[in-house]
């Protein structure tokens, strides 16, 4: 426990990538089993413990420290497992249990017995072991380590790739040990029914069509929408199905209605999108869910969604990943004959030259695709980004003169330099109102000049935010132009980042929000 | 009775306790910016307190100083002012006003935590007590500096490729920090930012060792690696720390306490190391003191009034402006 006490305390503390990783490794190489595997499972979120909700650890402390000062506490701190750790009593000293027996203790005890226990534990450890003990149970450690994060620190120590690590994670489980001795090369890798893994997914290259595709024939090629939702594998078999982010990370339990309803034996591959009956609403739609872990029946009726699927990797135990791309579409159309809501077939664009496709993916009423995907029809299901296969055609990007208002620090190597900008534009009574913020874009020497512009023009400061003369004009690129409600101006941008710096401009040339609305949303 | 307002101004001898704007007279609890101002008349504080001044403002900050040591008296009219250590910074007093039948106690920023490079602080029984806050919760229970120090110097040892930027407020805490490195065996050159070499050279006059300081001026990167190098807050993040690589940002501070707030701050070191008094130090001190009445100037004064009112003392919050948490850091 003190050693995975110590390793929270300096992950939360540390921003660079790099040392966390270290900091990671060293942990796993100094700490036996099982105790890092109960540490890896902390840290990846997938420690199923008996469930001691915060509500017990706040009992206990009010009934140790008065109920009012706790408050006034929680309220300075914000953080619950921190308040509780820094509000009980010193330590009365005592040997901390290894993370393993800490928890075999607490699984061995009687229901009437935890209370004790815990009170024990939180008695004789320090501050910051106390901060980790109640992370544990308290469900998400928020200490700014992704489990993809824990997963490279995972390869790094085992010197492998870490498309090996995720090709067998779901299929791993607690204490790991396999995968720590497979890692140390003291065991084979660990063997994993398909139907228990994320399958690393194929990706696209965007599109240069001069380089690419000019000279190729498009009849070897398939297109189809590049849709604006998010990448998601079914994974279905007679024991049900799960979904995973483009990243492996699983996602079913935020989407219950949809796994509930597929069956079959098979990996697909698709987009989730909002909407109902193959009908896609936009990405800020989609936000909504994506947002909710655990969403309630009735949230989930008012934003339903559907997947549009494009690919299969296995279907009724065969693996298809080394077919073709038409030979595997076909099985996919066949599938499709019936009707299989929420999944629908993602449809294809008949196309005779590419011409014709540059003027599709720029066509789009109702921004629920970002461009069209071109997949060469005799292209395997290869994991990663195999030259040549797959390409995305994004729309061109959209452009917008907007002023800058405010500026903020970066992080990391940027920690001195004011990197976050947001600019704005002038609404119907003249007044300035923000669109939205970037922080790319611009090469170095830029943003020495634009730092040196910040400093020399501040005119407020609020906390660590500078308001700044409203004096530069930026020409802002951005993906998506909606309507929202969240902000001032009633816009939202995607994706902005810089594109020039019109250091010339005058302020009274940039057009209005009215002018912006009418020829991105109308 | 001795009448004080919620300025801490004594009308009975025209005299203002930390005013932040000129006044005629005033005495002065210590050095720091929010206590000290320049542009007094007649000042009253202890000679080390006088030095800093001089130091900041010049010579001429103030028309006339007059300085007592700890444990002496002035009678001003019927009342008489003496000083008492408050162990905060060098020159720190608290200030007692008295008369035969009422004692008020101004603590002025102080702890009571034994600081060996400092005159012990001592509790003064009163019947007003007027005290800072500035820890008034009850999360904040200091750990001893040396525990803080141990954990800075064993990350400096395994990291010997990195330059150690450690924010310590210029008056106070960047010497005590220096001190308490030396006390633990470090002799390494420390390097400091110029706003801080005057006070350390007054420090050191003082007798308090802080052994070879150098300026974090040299033109050559290299020459910083594995060092230490103590700097106001406010350069940690700012364009001055550029010159540096690899730094590892460290912060002395009571605030560091809070873990989040260190992260918000992107503090990889935090040394819970603090000036002021933790919650278990204010609360003993109100009791020790006997006070029925205690003012809070400035702070988290919600908790300490609640605290007080809970144990049968009658508290009031002054919410001196100028004197936010910023201060301390």
């Amino acid at each position: 426990m003190k050693a995975f006490s110590n390793l929270l305390s300096d992950l939360i503390l540390t921003s660079s990538r790099n040392r966390k990783l270290s900091l990671l490794e060293q942990y796993f190489s100094s700490t036996p089993d099982p105790d890092r595997g109960y540490a890896l499972a902390a840290l990846t979120g997938s420690l199923n413990f008996k469930n001691i909700k915060s509500s017990f650890f706040k009992d206990l402390i009010k009934e140790k420290q008065d109920e009012h000062l706790f408050d006034l506490s929680y309220d300075y701190v914000g953080d619950l497992a921190e308040t509780i750790s820094l509000l009980w009593d010193q330590e009365k000293g005592g040997n901390m249990p290894r993370l393993s027996s800490l928890f075999e203790n607490l699984e061995k005890a009687k229901t009437d017995e935890i209370k004790n226990h815990i009170i024990n534990i939180l008695n004789i450890s320090t501050a910051d072991q106390r901060w980790a003990f109640i992370k544990l149970f308290t469900g998400g450690l928020r200490i700014g380590v992704s489990s993809r994060l824990v997963k490279q620190a995972l390869a790094n120590y085992g010197n492998v790739d870490l498309e090996e690590i995720e090709k067998i994670w779901h299929g791993l489980h607690f204490p790991y040990t396999n995968l720590f001795s497979w890692l140390e090369n003291k065991g084979s890798k660990p063997k994993i029914s398909i139907y228990d893994i994320f399958h690393p997914m194929m990706l696209a290259h965007p599109l240069v069509m001069e380089k690419d595709l000019a000279a190729a024939n498009p009849k070897e090629f398939v297109a189809e929408y590049k849709w604006d939702g998010i990448r998601v594998q079914i994974v279905s078999h007679s024991g049900g199905c799960r979904l995973y982010s483009r990243t492996g990370d699983e996602v079913s339990k935020s989407f219950p209605e949809i796994i509930k309803t597929i069956q079959g034996n098979f990996v697909l591959d698709g987009e989730l999108l909002a909407g109902i009956n193959n009908d896609p609403k936009t990405f800020n739609d989609l936000q909504q869910r994506l947002n909710k872990k655990a969403p309630s029946e009735k949230f989930i009726e008012k934003n339903p969604c559907f997947i549009k699927v494009y690919d299969v990797l296995f279907f009724n135990g065969d693996d298809l990943r080394d077919k073709t791309l038409i030979e595997r579409k076909k099985v996919l159309s066949s599938y499709f004959s019936t009707n299989r809501s929420p999944m629908f077939l993602s449809e294809t664009i008949e196309f005779k030259d590419w011409r014709f496709l540059d003027k599709i993916r720029d066509i789009s009423n109702k921004q629920i695709h970002e461009g069209v995907m071109i997949k060469s029809v005799s292209s395997p299901y290869i994991a990663g980004r195999p030259r040549g296969k797959w390409f995305k055609w994004k729309r061109n990007p959209k452009n917008v003169d907007a002023i800058i208002m405010y500026a903020q620090r970066g992080h990391g190597k940027r920690s001195s330099f004011y990197s976050d900008y947001t600019f704005g534009v002038f609404n119907k009574e003249k007044e300035l109102v923000p669109i939205g913020k970037a922080y790319s874009g611009f090469t170095d020497e830029e943003l020495n000049r634009l730092d040196k512009f910040v400093r020399s023009k501040t005119i407020n400061r609020f906390g660590p935010v500078r308001e700044v003369e409203k004096t530069l004009v930026v020409e802002i690129a951005f993906d998506e132009m909606s309507l929202s409600h969240r902000h001032k101006s009633g816009i939202a941008l995607r994706f902005p980042r810089f594109k020039r710096i019109r250091w010339d401009k005058p302020t009274n040339e940039v057009e209005t929000l009215e002018q912006i609305r009418k020829s991105f949303l109308e | 009775m001795i009448s004080i307002d919620n300025k801490l101004y004594i009308r009975d001898i025209d005299t203002y306790i930390d005013p932040f704007f000129p006044v005629e007279r005033a005495i002065i609890t210590h050095g720091h910016a929010d206590h000290a101002r320049a542009g007094h008349k007649h000042v009253l504080c202890t000679p080390e307190t006088s030095e800093i001044m001089k130091i900041r403002y010049g010579e001429n900050c103030a028309s006339s100083f007059q300085t007592i040591k700890y444990g002496h008296s002035v009678k001003i009219g019927k009342i008489s002012v003496t000083f008492y250590p408050a162990a905060h910074i060098l020159g720190s007093a608290q200030v007692l006003l008295e008369t035969a039948k009422h004692r008020i106690l101004v603590t002025g920023d102080y702890k009571t935590i034994l600081d060996r490079h400092l005159d012990p602080f001592e509790v003064v029984p009163c019947d007003l007590l007027i005290t800072e806050a500035t820890f008034g919760l009850p999360i904040f229970k200091f750990n001893k500096p040396e525990m803080e120090i141990e954990r800075l110097l064993n990350n400096i040892s395994k990291n010997r490729e990195n330059t150690f930027l450690i924010g310590a407020y210029s008056l106070g805490k960047a010497q005590r920090i220096i001190w308490l490195l030396r006390e633990a065996g470090f002799s390494d050159d420390i390097f400091v930012h110029g706003s801080m070499d005057k006070l350390c050279d007054f420090y050191q006059s003082k007798g308090i060792r802080l052994g070879t300081l150098r300026k974090a001026t040299l033109d050559n990167k290299k020459d910083f690696k594995g060092k230490i190098i103590v700097a106001p807050p406010s350069a940690l993040k700012d364009r001055w720390s550029r010159r540096f690589e690899n730094i590892t940002r460290c912060y002395a501070s009571g605030w560091m306490q809070v873990k989040q707030r260190a992260k918000q701050s992107q503090i990889e070191i935090p040394l819970v190391i603090s000036d002021h008094s933790d919650w278990n130090e204010l609360t003993n001190t109100i009791k020790q003191t006997g006070a029925e009445k205690v003012w809070i100037t400035h702070g988290r004064e919600d908790a300490l009034k609640y605290w007080c009112e809970k144990n049968g003392i009658q508290a009031e919050p002054l919410s001196l402006q100028h004197r936010d948490e910023t201060s301390e850091l």
